[in-house]
C-alpha cells in the first residue's frame, strides 16, 4: 500500500509535535516569551482599561509573532540532529508534504500557545472578551496559518545559514506584514468592538493564506533542493 | 544486464578545494562495487552525489536511468550520519521513514524489520539511549525498508559487531540481486570478500580499478 501526500504531511506534523512534546524546549520558551511581552506592556500602559483595550490586538499579535519566530527556528532545528533533514529529503516521495507538515505542526503549537495567552491577557488587562472568543479564535487561526505558511518556507531556506537566528526574522517579518496587519486589525475589531470592516480584514487574511500556502507548496522542493 | 550507475568526469569543488576530480565509473546490475581510499579521498562526496544529496560541480551521468541532477527514486544511502530522530523510538523512526518514502506499513512489518536487525526488544525505546552500534543497526533497518535498487553504503561496518556485519553483507547481497551496491570503506580486506569490483580513490581521483569476480546475479 502506498502512503498519500496527506498522510506524509500528517506524518511530518505528528513527528514534529512528538519531538516538541517530548523535549518541551520550545513550548516553554514560547510561553515565557509571550507572557513577558504581555506583562511588560501591561506595566508600560498602566491600569487604564481604555488604553489596554485599544492596544490589546497589537500586543497579542506581538506576543504571537515573536513566539512564532522561535517555533519556526525550532521546527528546522529538530532536523539538524544526525543530519536528519538530508535523510528526510532523500527518502521523501513528495517534498512538498514536508512543508505542509511543518506548517501544520507550527500552527498547532502556536494555536496551543494562543489558547493559553488570550485568556491570560483578558485577566491581566481586565478585558471582558469572553463573548468574542469564537470570532477571535477564527481570526487567530487565519492569522497563524498565513504566518506559519511563510515562516515554514523561510525556516527551511535559512536552516543551513550560519546566522540563521538573525536571518530568519530579517527575511520573514517584512513579508508577513500584510498578514500581521490584517490579523491585528481584525483582532482589535473582534475584541474591542472598534469600528471597521471585519469582513474585509478576514478576506485579506484568507487571500494571503491561500497565496502563501500555494507559494510554499510550489516552491519548497526548489528551495530545499538548492 | 542493465547499467545502474554510469558517471563520467564527475567533480565537486568546495570553495577552493576539489573533493572529486573527474571521476568516471559504472555499476552494472548485480554488481557490488567497493570504494577504497584514505580519509578525504572523496568517497563520501561521490556517494552523496549519487544519492542526490548534493549536486556535482562538473560531470554528467545517469543513476537508475535518471540524470545526476534529477530527483531519484530507488536509491538508498546509509550515510555516516544516522538520519535518525533521537527523541523518537526505534519503531517511530522506521514508521516515519516508511511513510515518507511512500510506503504504508503495518505494525507487524515494522516489528519484523526491527527483528531482522535484532532490535525488536527495543522497538519502544527512544534512539537517544541507543549505543552507536544499535543506531547503526536501526539505520540499516531504515535503509532496508526503502527496498532500494541502488544501495549506497558509507563505512557500513563502523561500530558493528560480527553479527551486524553479517546483516550488512546479507543486505548487500539481497540488493545486488535486484540492482547494484556501492560501499565506501576503509576495511579493504572485508570489502574484497563481498565486492565484485574495487575502485581506489585518492585525493578525488580514481587511481585503480580491480575486477575481482563475476557479479553475484546476472
Amino acid at each position: 500500500m502506498r502512503s498519500t501526500w496527506a498522510e506524509q504531511a500528517l506524518a511530518v506534523a505528528r513527528k514534529d509535535l512528538l519531538l516538541e512534546g517530548r523535549s518541551r524546549v520550545n513550548l516553554n520558551a514560547m510561553l515565557f516569551f509571550a507572557v513577558m511581552i504581555l506583562l511588560v506592556f501591561s506595566f508600560a500602559l498602566g491600569p487604564d482599561r481604555t488604553h489596554l483595550r485599544a492596544a490589546a490586538g497589537g500586543l497579542l499579535w506581538l506576543a504571537f509573532l515573536f513566539s512564532g519566530l522561535l517555533a519556526f527556528g525550532r521546527a528546522y532545528q529538530l532536523e539538524t540532529e544526525n543530519n536528519a533533514f538530508e535523510g528526510l529529503l532523500l527518502i521523501a516521495r513528495h517534498r512538498s508534504a514536508i512543508y505542509a507538515g511543518k506548517v501544520l505542526a507550527v500552527v498547532a503549537v502556536m494555536l496551543g500557545l494562543e489558547i493559553i495567552i488570550v485568556p491570560l491577557m483578558a485577566v491581566l488587562y481586565n478585558l471582558d472578551i469572553w463573548t468574542a472568543l469564537p470570532a477571535a479564535f477564527a481570526v487567530a487561526v487565519l492569522g497563524t496559518l498565513g504566518f506559519a505558511a511563510i515562516g515554514a518556507l523561510y525556516g527551511a531556506l535559512t536552516m543551513s545559514l550560519r546566522a540563521r537566528e538573525v536571518m530568519l526574522p530579517i527575511l520573514l517579518l517584512p513579508i508577513t506584514v500584510p498578514v500581521i496587519l490584517g490579523a491585528v486589525r481584525a483582532t482589535t475589531i473582534v475584541l474591542t468592538g472598534a469600528t471597521g470592516r471585519l469582513d474585509l480584514w478576514l478576506e485579506l487574511l484568507v487571500a494571503f493564506d491561500v497565496i502563501f500556502l500555494t507559494a510554499g507548496v510550489l516552491t519548497f522542493e526548489y528551495a530545499v533542493g538548492q | 544486464m542493465g547499467r545502474i550507475v554510469d558517471v563520467q568526469g564527475v567533480g565537486k569543488i568546495y570553495g577552493r578545494s576539489a573533493a572529486l576530480r573527474g571521476v568516471t565509473l559504472t555499476v552494472d546490475e548485480g554488481e557490488v562495487l567497493a570504494l577504497l581510499g584514505p580519509n578525504g579521498s572523496g568517497k563520501t562526496t561521490l556517494l552523496k552525489i549519487l544519492a542526490g544529496a548534493i549536486g556535482p560541480t562538473v560531470g554528467r551521468g545517469t543513476v537508475l536511468g535518471g540524470s545526476l541532477r534529477d530527483r531519484r527514486e530507488g536509491v538508498a544511502l546509509l550515510a555516516a550520519e544516522s538520519y535518525l530522530y533521537d527523541d523518537l523510538t526505534a519503531r517511530e523512526n522506521l514508521s516515519f521513514a516508511a511513510t515518507m518514502a511512500g510506503e504504508r506499513l503495518a505494525a507487524h512489518q515494522i516489528t519484523a524489520a526491527l527483528d531482522r536487525v535484532g532490535l525488536a526488544g527495543q522497538a519502544g525505546t527512544r534512539v537517544r539511549s541507543f549505543s552507536s552500534g544499535m543506531r547503526r543497526r536501526l539505520s540499516l533497518a531504515r535503509v532496508a525498508l526503502l527496498r532500494p535498487r541502488l544501495l549506497l553504503l558509507d563505512e557500513p561496518y563502523n561500530s558493528l559487531d560480527e553479527e551486524a556485519v553479517a546483516l550488512v553483507d546479507d543486505l548487500i547481497i539481497s540488493v545486488a540481486a535486484r540492482g547494484g551496491v556501492m560501499l565506501a570503506t576503509h576495511d579493504a580486506e572485508h570489502a574484497r570478500t563481498i565486492a565484485d569490483t574495487v575502485v581506489s580513490l585518492d585525493r578525488g581521483v580514481v587511481v585503480r580499478r580491480e575486477v575481482l569476480r563475476a557479479q553475484h546475479v546476472g
